[in-house]
């Protein structure tokens, strides 16, 4: 059974509906997944989750949450999701305990009531329980958000980009409470412009331009990367970068970290490459297939993208 | 009720929190009551005058010293050129200035009539009509003096004559204060009403707060009810404050039941707290909220009798007047407070606000929705 499930949907806005925020998305999230929306800021992944927590309607297309559509049954959904938006919204001239008995209330319920569920994540706010939320450090704020969301007990979780702006320790941190929480049963979407987190999910989605690339597991998405790619290191790296750009039979060339990952074109391999190593006068070259990450997936999908508009 | 209650905690504590406002909801009242009715006074004094004697005869000294006497004038130029009459009327040295010409005296014996020039600066139309009316009853006082030496007058008046004697009703000594102080009270609740409550909304907007709030299950009702129930109560809190002050400062002793001018100004701010709502609902920002805020306010204290009386207001602006509720509001508040007015005097005043009310509020609560 699939706890989202997204028909044709997309929305336009501007005046004359001009601007494509999401164009025929269809997508399908099973119970219980770490499902993660990937994509690069301005992809389209705010303007999903609004739809899917009954913020905004979709221009077309339908989408059902937990089997309830999200224009008729808008009142059943708010009942039983946890929606994190991106903006820090919580009050921040209210106290932490105060933030979180206030949203508890809303729902009809208590702190104490679903104390289990957020136990692990409100020990680390209790000792600042009386400060007030915009007193907080940006990963105390997250967690704290995360905690009123989780305070009605929902049964599916709308992240929206909870990591960003938060310390690459608090983030680990971040997903490790995530990853909890779904072992709780809890279906959680979460959306990051970090490619490096989505090995967290269980199932990812690209999302680039208001379109779906691709959806599948990281390792799927990782196989299913059609090609050989090169890992290249020397002592000059920019300008080995640049001969690597004009190279005719390179296919793409990008740079991660310490290394040029590189794609050939068709038909061209190993060999091409040793061959014009050494003709080109790079001294050291160290070279080995590596294996893709999703960086590299999500970057051929869009290289492939441009090749079929074109 | 629990989730009511809950916003109503929350956004009480909120407000008893923003150490700012809080000041301001109770400092405003007050600073403006002390300060206001005094300084706008519509009563015109201190007129600058010029005066350009070229006759300098027994008469034309009469003329000056009424003018130097008269508590109206202040006697700031003296010389006996036309030109640097018109040079103090241009450096703003006088309101206006009047010149006696040089057969003034000789003139007014032999032929018994006998010009003076007055040049007035109308920049402000009001202080020049009035310096102006004021030069001529002093004259037309000198003039009366000049006949009475000339021609001895009957010991009997042989013409009948109406002699008009008046007295002023509700407000016994035209005093300015007990005119302008209910009408600022009026002026008071109709901020904290409506632009306090809609900046309040735009806040929780600008914040993100309200997208939390919007994806839980609280009805519509609550949260508008949450968010307007405060200021209601803060208006009260104002009207009390005011009505005080208007007390021990001014003297204003309300000379009917207080208690109809409390139901009025409930029914008054659940009106224009329906206007802050609808206002919150077309602004994103709360610089947005606060020009439109700025716009009404303007419109309001032009167009609702405050300083200047309606009737004297062209048609359509007196249409528009009678459709602005702070209209009823002041006139309200100077009935109860000067003219003693029973309910029954101001029912058209309760059925005009309680329309308004609805008017507002059903067209706020309509606008306003929880998602776009």
């Amino acid at each position: 059974m699939n706890s989202i499930e997204i028909n044709n949907v997309s929305k336009f806005f501007g005046k004359k509906k001009e601007i494509v925020a999401l164009e025929q998305v269809n997508l399908n999230v099973p119970k219980g997944n770490l499902f993660g929306l990937i994509g690069p800021d301005g992809a389209g992944k705010t303007t999903l989750f609004r739809i899917l927590t009954t913020l905004m309607l979709a221009d077309t297309g339908t989408a059902k949450v937990l089997g309830y559509d999200v224009v008729k049954d808008y009142k059943k959904i708010r009942q039983i999701v946890g929606y994190m938006p991106g903006k820090f919204s919580l009050y921040q001239d209210l106290s932490v305990y105060e933030n979180l008995s206030f949203f508890a209330t809303l729902f009809n319920t208590s702190i104490k009531e679903n104390y289990n569920l957020i136990k692990d994540i409100y020990v680390q706010l209790e000792p600042f329980k009386n400060r007030k939320a915009g007193a907080l450090s940006g990963g105390m704020k997250q967690k704290l958000a995360l905690c009123c969301t989780l305070v009605h007990k929902p049964e599916i979780l709308f992240l929206d980009e909870p990591t960003t702006g938060v310390d690459a320790v608090s983030r680990r941190e971040f997903w490790e409470m995530l990853k909890r929480l779904n072992k709780e049963g809890i279906t959680i979407f979460v959306s990051t412009p970090y490619m490096d987190e989505a090995t967290m999910c269980d199932n990812i989605a690209l999302i680039q331009n208001a379109h779906i690339l691709s959806i599948n597991s990281p390792e799927g998405l990782m196989d299913s990367y059609p090609d050989t790619l090169w890992g290249l290191k020397s002592e000059k790296m920019y300008p080995l970068l640049l001969d690597l750009e004009k190279n005719p039979n390179v296919q793409s060339v990008f740079t991660f970290g310490d290394e040029h990952h590189v794609k050939m074109k068709q038909g061209k391999g190993e060999d091409d490459l040793k061959m014009w190593l050494s003709q080109s006068g790079h001294q050291e070259v160290e070279m080995k297939i590596i294996k893709p990450t999703v960086e590299d997936c999500f970057l051929d999908l869009l290289n492939e993208r441009k090749k079929v508009k074109a | 009720m629990k989730i009511l209650l809950t916003l109503l905690r929350k956004e009480f504590r909120q407000i008893f929190r923003d150490k700012a406002i809080l000041k301001l909801i109770f400092l405003m009242p007050t600073i403006q009551l002390l300060i206001l009715p005094f300084a706008a006074d519509s009563e015109i004094k201190n007129i600058n005058v010029g005066i350009i004697d070229n006759d300098h005869s027994s008469y034309s000294r009469q003329l000056v010293e009424k003018m130097e006497y008269s508590s109206y004038f202040d006697l700031k130029e003296y010389s006996n050129s036309y030109k640097e009459g018109l040079k103090w009327l241009e450096n703003n040295s006088v309101d206006l200035f009047i010149e006696i010409p040089a057969n003034f005296e000789s003139k007014l014996v032999r032929e018994n009539y006998s010009p003076v020039f007055m040049a007035v600066n109308a920049t402000n139309g009001v202080k020049g009509n009035l310096g102006a009316a004021y030069v001529m009853n002093t004259i037309a006082d000198l003039n009366k003096n000049i006949i009475a030496e000339w021609v001895m007058p009957p010991s009997t008046n042989m013409s009948p004559q109406i002699d008009i004697t008046h007295s002023h009703w509700y407000n016994p000594h035209s005093n300015y204060q007990k005119f302008m102080v209910p009408g600022i009270l009026a002026i008071l609740l109709t901020l904290v009403g409506s632009f306090l409550s809609a900046l309040n909304i735009v806040r929780e907007k600008e914040i993100g707060t309200i997208e939390q709030l919007n994806v839980t299950p609280i009805l519509k009702s609550h949260f508008i009810l949450g968010k307007l129930i405060p200021f209601w109560v803060l208006g009260y809190g104002i009207l009390t404050i005011g009505l005080a002050i208007s007390y021990i400062i001014h003297g204003i002793v309300p000379s009917s039941n207080i208690g109809v001018l409390f139901i009025f100004a409930g029914v008054y701010l659940i009106a224009v707290m329906g206007l802050g709502l609808l206002i919150s609902n077309f602004s994103e920002t709360q610089q947005q909220a606060m020009m439109i805020s700025f716009f009404f306010m303007m419109v309001f204290i032009m167009l609702s009798g405050l300083f200047t009386s309606i009737e004297s207001m062209p048609r359509w602006a007196q249409i528009v007047a009678w459709i602005n509720p702070v209209t009823y509001m002041v006139d309200v508040m100077r009935m109860v407070l000067l003219k003693g007015a029973q309910l029954t005097d101001m029912l058209f005043h309760f059925k005009a606000i309680i329309a308004e009310a609805f008017f507002l509020n059903i067209l706020a609560i309509w606008s306003y929705s929880k998602r776009n």
